[in-house]
C-alpha cells in the first residue's frame, strides 16, 4: 500500500501501530476486508464510516475481542498476535468502547484496575491502594467527582465516560482507541474530551479515533481513514480535504483528489 | 416514642450536626450497615418470635435453636457456593444429586475400602474421607463447569442433565444399597451429642472470633485513615464493635445453655473414673453441648468464601463477570476459567455437606440429597441475591437458609403437615423475591 505517502511529516517516526491486508469474516459476510491502516506517535487519527461499514470491527481486532483471519499486525515495527484484550493490553493499547464496558455492579475503583487489580503483600486484593490511585487519576478528569463507593451504575453519563477513560490512561497506554468517545456526552463534557485528547497527543500517545460525527474528527483528528462495506475508501490529512469531500468518501466511497485511495474506492 | 432517643445519640456523637430530627438518620447513616441485611435480620427475628409465641415458648429455646442450626449447616455450605453461581449468571440444579454421588463416595470408602486397609475407627478415616469427597466433588463440579464455559451449553441444562446424572451415578456406586455406619469420628462431622465441642471450646471459639472481628475492623479503619479517607466515627466503630461482640457471645451462651442428656453425661463420668464423685454428691452436673461442629464448619466455610469473594481478584472477577461479562472478557479476565473455578468450587462444597449429611444420617443413601437444589437455590435468592447476576452476598444466603429451616422446623413445632409445609415454603421464597425487588426500585 502507497497509503503511508500521506504521513510525510512524520515519516521520519516509526509508525506506532501498522494494521496490513487485514480480513476478517463472520458467518461468510466479510466484515472487515483487506484493510491496511497506521497510526504514528502522537498523532490523532480518525477513523469514519457509516454504521456496519466495519470500522468497530476493525478496531475490535486491534484490541483483541476479535482475532482477524488474515492480515498482519506491528506495534512499534514488532509483529504482533493479539489473541486476548490481554495480549493488546501488553501491548501498550487501550480501548475506550462505545458502550463504555464497565462492570455495573462494582465502584468506580473496581473498574478502573478490572483485570489488573492491585494486590497486598498477602496476594488479597488492595483496595485501599487502588481507591487511593482510583482517586488521583479521576481527580485529574473529573474534579468533582466523590462517588467512590458507589457501583458505576448510580454514576451519571459522563462519570462512567470518565472511569472508562481513566481505566484506559492509568495503565501507560501508547496507543489509546476511542469508540465514540462522545456519543453519551453532553456540550461541556464532549469539550472536556476534547482536550484530554490533545492533552494525550502532546504526551506522545497515539489516538484512534472513531466516530461518525465529522465535525468531532475534523476538530481533534490529524489524518482520517474512511471506511465502507468493509473496506478501506481512502485516506487524507484532514488539512487536504474538505468536509464535504469526506462526506462523500463515507457515502459514496467516492475519493478526492486530496486522498490517496484504497481498495473500497469507487471508480 | 422517638424524642428520647434523638436527644441521646447528638450527645454520645460529637460529629452529629446540631438538628434533632436528624439525629437518628445521621447515626444510622454513621454506623454504614448494610440496610437489607438489617432487614434480613429482622425478618428471621419475626419469625422466630411469631413461631415462639403461636408455639406457647417452645421455639426459641436453646435446645431448638442448636437443632436449627444443626439442620441448617449442609444447605448454608452449599448455599454459599450457589451465591457466586448465581452472581455470574448460572444456576446450578445439580447440587443435590453431586452431594448424593459424593456421599454414597464416601460411604463406601470409609466403610468398606479404607478398614480394608488400616481396619476400623483409624483415626485418619475421617481425613481421607472429607479430601475425598471435596476432591471428587470440585472435580464433578469443574467437569460441569468446563462444559458449561468450554463448549457453550448453558448452565440450566447442563446442571439438569448433571441432576440426572449424578442421582444416576449415586445409585450405581452400590448398585443402590445404603452403607452403614459411618466412621466413629467421621459421624462428629454430623452433630449430635458426640459432635459438640462442649462449653470450653465454645468460649475459646466465641472470644477467638470477636478478637478476629475487632482486629479486622480496625486495621480496616487505620488503612482508610493512613490514605486520608473518610473513616466512621469513632462511636460508631464502638457501636459495630459491640453489636458483632453481643452477636458472637449471645450465641456462645445460647449452645452452652443446652445440656447434654443425662444418660450421656452419666457415661461420660463413669469413663473418666468421676463415678465416686457422683456416689457422693448425688445430682449430675450440667454439662452443656456447646457448638456443633457442622455448624462451626458451615461458619468457616462462610467466612472463608466472603474472603473470597471480597478479598481476592477471583471474587472480583466473580462480580465483575456477574455485572457485564462483556466488559469481564474486553477487560482481559480469562472468563472461561472463573467460571470453570466457580463450578468447582460448588461441587467441592457439595461435597463438604455431603460428609455433613452423611454423618448425621449415619448412613449414605443414594436418595441422600435430594431436592437440595431448590433449597440451595431458595437460600441464596431469599438471601438477596439476584438471578440477573452480579448481586449477592454469602452472609445473606446463610440468613436465607436460616429463614428457610427456622420455617420448616416451626411449622413441625405447630404439627403443621408436611404439604401445607412445602406450600408456605414456597409462597414465602416468591415473596421475599418481590419485597426485594421492591427494595431495589426503592433504590433508583
Amino acid at each position: 500500500m502507497t497509503a503511508l505517502a500521506t504521513s510525510e511529516p512524520l515519516a521520519a517516526t516509526r509508525p506506532l501501530v501498522e494494521m496490513r491486508d487485514v480480513s476478517i469474516a463472520f458467518g461468510g459476510i466479510k466484515a472487515v476486508d483487506g484493510v491496511s491502516i497506521d497510526l504514528y506517535p502522537g498523532e490523532v487519527v480518525g477513523l469514519l464510516g457509516h454504521n456496519g461499514a466495519g470500522k468497530s470491527t476493525l478496531i475490535k481486532i486491534l484490541s483483541g475481542a476479535y482475532a482477524a483471519d488474515h492480515g498482519e499486525i506491528r506495534v512499534n515495527g514488532e509483529p504482533v498476535h493479539l489473541t486476548s484484550p490481554r495480549d493488546a493490553k501488553r501491548c501498550g493499547i487501550e480501548t475506550i468502547y462505545q458502550t463504555l464496558a464497565l462492570a455495573d455492579n462494582v465502584d468506580a475503583a473496581a473498574n478502573i484496575f478490572l483485570g489488573r487489580e492491585k494486590l497486598t503483600p498477602w496476594g488479597t486484593l488492595d483496595d485501599h491502594a487502588m481507591e487511593a490511585e482510583a482517586r488521583k487519576v479521576m481527580g485529574r478528569l473529573n474534579p468533582h467527582f466523590r462517588r467512590f463507593k458507589e457501583p458505576v451504575k448510580a454514576l451519571s453519563g459522563g462519570q462512567r465516560q470518565s472511569v472508562a477513560i481513566a481505566r484506559a490512561i492509568h495503565f501507560d497506554a501508547r496507543v489509546l482507541i476511542m469508540d465514540e468517545p462522545t456519543a453519551a456526552l453532553g456540550p461541556a463534557e464532549t469539550q472536556q474530551v476534547g482536550e484530554l485528547v490533545k492533552q494525550l497527543k502532546q504526551e506522545g500517545i497515539g489516538i484512534f479515533l472513531i466516530s461518525h460525527d465529522i465535525h468531532d474528527v475534523f476538530d481533534l483528528a490529524d489524518r482520517i481513514h474512511v471506511m465502507k462495506n468493509g473496506k478501506l475508501v481512502g485516506t487524507a490529512r484532514v488539512s487536504d480535504v474538505t468536509k464535504d469531500e469526506v462526506l462523500g468518501m463515507i457515502i459514496l466511497g467516492k475519493c478526492p483528489p486530496g486522498a490517496v485511495p484504497g481498495p473500497g474506492a469507487a471508480a | 416514642m422517638a424524642e428520647p432517643s434523638t436527644t441521646l445519640s447528638p450527645a454520645s456523637s460529637p460529629e452529629a450536626p446540631a438538628g434533632r430530627r436528624a439525629g437518628i438518620g445521621d447515626a444510622l447513616r454513621a454506623l454504614e450497615l448494610d440496610t437489607r441485611m438489617v432487614g434480613m435480620i429482622g425478618a428471621l427475628a419475626v419469625v422466630w418470635i411469631g413461631f415462639d409465641i403461636l408455639t406457647g415458648g417452645a421455639f426459641l429455646t436453646p435446645r431448638n435453636l442448636w437443632n436449627l442450626s444443626v439442620q441448617t449447616a449442609s444447605i448454608a455450605v452449599m448455599a454459599t457456593g450457589m451465591v457466586l453461581v448465581i452472581v455470574t449468571r448460572n444456576i446450578d440444579l445439580s447440587v443435590g444429586s453431586i452431594l448424593g454421588f459424593t456421599g454414597m463416595v464416601v460411604g463406601v470408602l470409609q466403610a468398606r475400602i479404607l478398614p480394608e486397609i488400616w481396619g476400623f475407627d483409624h483415626p485418619l478415616t475421617w481425613v481421607v474421607a472429607v479430601m475425598a469427597a471435596t476432591a471428587v466433588g470440585g472435580a464433578v463440579g469443574a467437569l460441569q463447569g468446563a462444559v458449561i464455559a468450554y463448549l457453550g451449553v448453558s448452565s440450566f441444562i447442563v446442571t439438569l442433565g448433571g441432576l440426572l446424572v449424578w442421582r444416576g451415578a449415586a445409585w450405581w456406586v452400590t448398585t443402590g444399597q445404603t452403607v452403614a455406619p459411618m466412621d466413629g469420628l467421621f459421624k462428629r462431622l454430623g452433630g449430635g451429642f458426640e459432635g459438640a465441642i462442649g462449653a470450653g471450646p465454645s468460649w475459646a471459639v466465641g472470644i477467638a472470633a470477636i478478637l478476629l472481628s475487632v482486629a479486622a475492623i480496625l486495621m480496616t479503619r487505620r488503612r482508610r485513615a493512613g490514605f486520608g479517607f473518610p473513616v466512621r466515627p469513632l462511636w460508631a466503630e464502638g457501636v459495630v464493635i459491640l453489636l458483632v461482640a453481643a452477636a458472637i457471645a449471645g450465641a456462645v451462651m445460647v449452645v452452652n445453655s443446652y445440656p447434654l442428656p443425662i444418660p450421656v453425661v452419666r457415661r461420660m463420668m463413669e469413663a473418666q473414673g468421676t463415678s465416686q464423685l457422683l456416689a457422693t454428691d448425688g445430682g449430675l452436673p450440667f454439662v452443656a453441648h456447646g457448638f456443633a461442629i457442622p455448624v462451626l464448619i458451615a461458619l468457616a466455610v462462610g467466612v472463608g468464601v466472603t474472603f473470597l469473594s471480597r478479598r481476592t481478584r477471583f471474587g472480583r472477577y466473580v462480580f465483575a463477570i456477574g455485572g457485564n461479562p462483556e466488559a469481564a472478557e474486553l477487560s482481559g479476565i480469562n472468563t472461561k476459567r472463573v467460571l470453570v473455578m466457580v463450578f468447582g468450587l460448588m461441587g467441592a462444597l457439595c461435597g463438604l455437606s455431603a460428609c455433613i449429611a452423611t454423618a448425621r444420617l449415619n448412613a449414605a443413601t443414594n436418595a441422600n440429597g435430594t431436592l437440595d437444589e431448590l433449597y440451595v437455590i431458595a437460600a441464596a435468592i431469599i438471601g438477596g441475591t439476584s438471578m440477573a447476576g452480579g448481586v449477592g452476598t454469602i452472609l445473606g444466603a446463610m440468613l436465607g437458609a436460616m429463614v428457610m429451616q427456622s420455617l420448616q422446623s416451626g411449622m413441625v413445632l405447630l404439627g403443621v403437615d408436611a404439604p401445607m409445609q412445602n406450600i408456605v415454603v414456597g409462597l414465602v421464597l416468591v415473596a421475599a423475591v418481590y419485597v426485594d425487588t421492591l427494595y431495589r426500585r426503592g433504590l433508583k
